[in-house]
């Protein structure tokens, strides 16, 4: 039994995908910065890959700025928003306590420098208000970003209506749409957004490769200095094969969005519901305005590195934001940003669906965790104490 | 996974000593559900020898193990020798632990020292206070 249900940390190639690359790498594989036939069939590819995801996104090509990830993204919105306001004395951003590390390192970077960093609260249901959003914007902020689903919790965040606050008070606003992308349906005009990143291998994409979208007249900061590419905004060669690989995988994740959107809630609130049976166990994150392949538990009395190690012996590859699997000290920021303290976030498990799992991969799910759990439960002297009564439950 | 040795991978799946003595002639318990890991040793002590001992963990995989082989390596043993057992016999002992690991396996050893010294206050041994440390939890994450 193989079960992934970690498609959060990543996914598995699309057949489209594979396929669309494999010529870039066997006989089209000239520098689109060259001048000869052969680089400038690169280029064209280039130029297309641009076009469709674009038009994924409801945005120019021109907006469109290859990076190498999402990560990368993250980091050249924020950069160059703060550039842009700091030329006008701006140096306030706003964002939430439990975006991905990729904007909250960034974020303290330019704390360093000077700017004044504000975090919103996300509540215990792991979504911000828009009013946070426009109570916290001030003369001199020159930059709200709110990512648009969080990678933990998949908890859906008001995108629209923080981008209409923005654009009221002239803010430039950022979204940090990786869990989002191909899974969820964007359209930077309509939701107001002026800078979106994403990365290609969260939706059957290749690793390696991401985008930005910049709306025209936001000046990008160049990050890696070196040639003209990406009108000089992203040195360095094109990765061709993976941007012609994001390009169809972003086409065929927008093509069934509400198919597999559909199959995958239907699977995500069985797994939830048998979750839940287990006692002392509570799902983070609200119930239903969660990405739809996304299911977040805590669970007292057991830690998650060992719950993730048995499930893997069970054949399921799942992941957890306790300490021990985070390489610090400290369990999940996202947990605790949602108010679990840290002897229950140690104790989480993440589980993420594809459209490729069934029903009776979940079933079998269910049973492990249930199991695994349970097991764990009995060897735990956390455990012993809450049932005894020596220790108060957390999680009734 | 390839995180762990066979060793560590072997006493995490099956933990040798689990469970409870319910008469324990002495009991350790160390580390702090904040941090992630608590270890609960009991011990059952005869002649001064540790004819028995059970432990429970709260943790990582190579907490439940290094707890599982700090057991094995104690039972049957004279008190003053477990009471030189030391981390980095547990280390050796499961084909080591990955470097943020190493704390586990000095849970395991701080666990069986307050055990022990759980036994002679129960029973008025005189001891040297300084072989037993001050801080109960394994110092690993005393600044969180």
């Amino acid at each position: 039994m193989h079960i992934y249900l970690d498609n959060a940390a990543t996914t598995k190639m699309s057949k489209a995908a594979i396929e669309a690359m494999l010529p870039y790498m066997d006989t089209v594989y000239g520098n689109p910065s060259s001048l000869h036939s052969a680089g400038q069939r690169a280029n064209e590819a280039l130029a297309e890959s641009r076009e469709r995801i674009a038009k994924q996104l409801g945005c120019d090509a021109q907006e469109i700025t290859f990076t190498s990830g999402g990560s990368e993204a993250d980091n050249q919105a924020i950069i160059s928003a703060a550039r842009i306001g700091e030329k006008k004395g701006k140096k306030h951003i706003i964002s939430t306590a439990f975006e991905h590390h990729a904007v909250l390192h960034t974020l303290n970077k330019l704390e360093k420098e000077g700017f004044e960093i504000t975090l919103l609260d996300v509540h215990e249901n792991g979504i911000v208000l828009p009013e946070q959003v426009a109570n916290a914007i001030r003369e001199d902020t020159c930059l709200v970003t709110v990512m648009y689903a969080n990678n933990e919790i998949g908890t859906i965040q008001p995108i629209k209506e923080i981008g209409q606050i923005c654009r009221e008070n002239g803010v430039l606003f950022h979204t940090d749409a990786v869990q989002a992308a191909g899974h969820l349906r964007i359209d930077v005009k309509e939701q107001n957004i002026d800078m979106l990143s994403l990365s290609a291998h969260k939706f059957h994409g290749p690793k390696g490769i991401g985008a930005l979208y910049a709306k025209k007249g936001v000046r990008l900061t160049g990050l890696i200095e070196g040639g003209a590419q990406e009108r000089g905004k992203r040195a360095g060669t094109e990765n061709i094969p993976a941007i012609v690989g994001m390009a169809a995988a972003l086409e065929e994740a927008c093509a069934h969005i509400d198919n597999s959107a559909r199959k995958m809630t239907a699977l995500r609130d069985r797994l939830i519901a048998g979750i839940s049976e287990i006692p002392h166990s509570v799902l983070n994150g609200d119930a239903k305005k969660r990405l739809p392949g996304n299911v977040n538990f805590c669970f007292e009395g057991i830690e998650g590195e060992s719950l993730l190690l048995l499930l893997d012996d069970k054949g399921i590859c799942a992941s957890s934001g306790s300490a021990c699997t985070s390489g610090s000290l400290d369990p999940s920021h996202v947990l605790l940003a949602i108010g679990r303290i840290h002897d229950i976030a140690h104790g989480s498990l993440r589980l993420t669906l594809s459209e490729e799992n069934t029903q009776e991969e979940i079933e079998y799910t269910i049973n492990a965790v249930k199991e695994v759990v349970a097991y764990l439960r009995s060897i735990s002297p956390v455990w012993r104490d809450l049932v005894s009564g020596k220790k108060e439950f957390i999680i009734k | 996974m390839a995180l762990y040795s066979d060793k560590v991978m072997d006493h995490f799946r099956n933990p040798r000593n689990v469970g409870v003595i319910e008469d324990a002639d002495g009991i350790g318990e160390v580390g702090n559900a904040k941090c992630g890991d608590i270890m609960k040793i009991y011990l059952k002590i005869e002649n001064d020898i540790i004819v028995d001992v059970k432990f429970e963990t709260f943790g990582c995989g190579s907490a439940i193990a290094s707890s599982s082989m700090a057991t094995e390596l104690i039972k049957g043993k004279p008190v003053s020798q477990a009471l030189e057992l030391t981390n980095k016999a547990v280390v050796e002992a499961l084909d080591g632990l990955p470097a943020h690991k190493l704390h586990c396996s000095v849970l395991a050893e701080e666990a069986i020292k307050a055990a022990l010294k759980d036994y002679y206050d129960k029973n008025g041994i005189e001891y040297d206070h300084s072989q037993f440390p001050d801080c109960e939890s394994c110092g690993h994450c005393c600044e969180v």
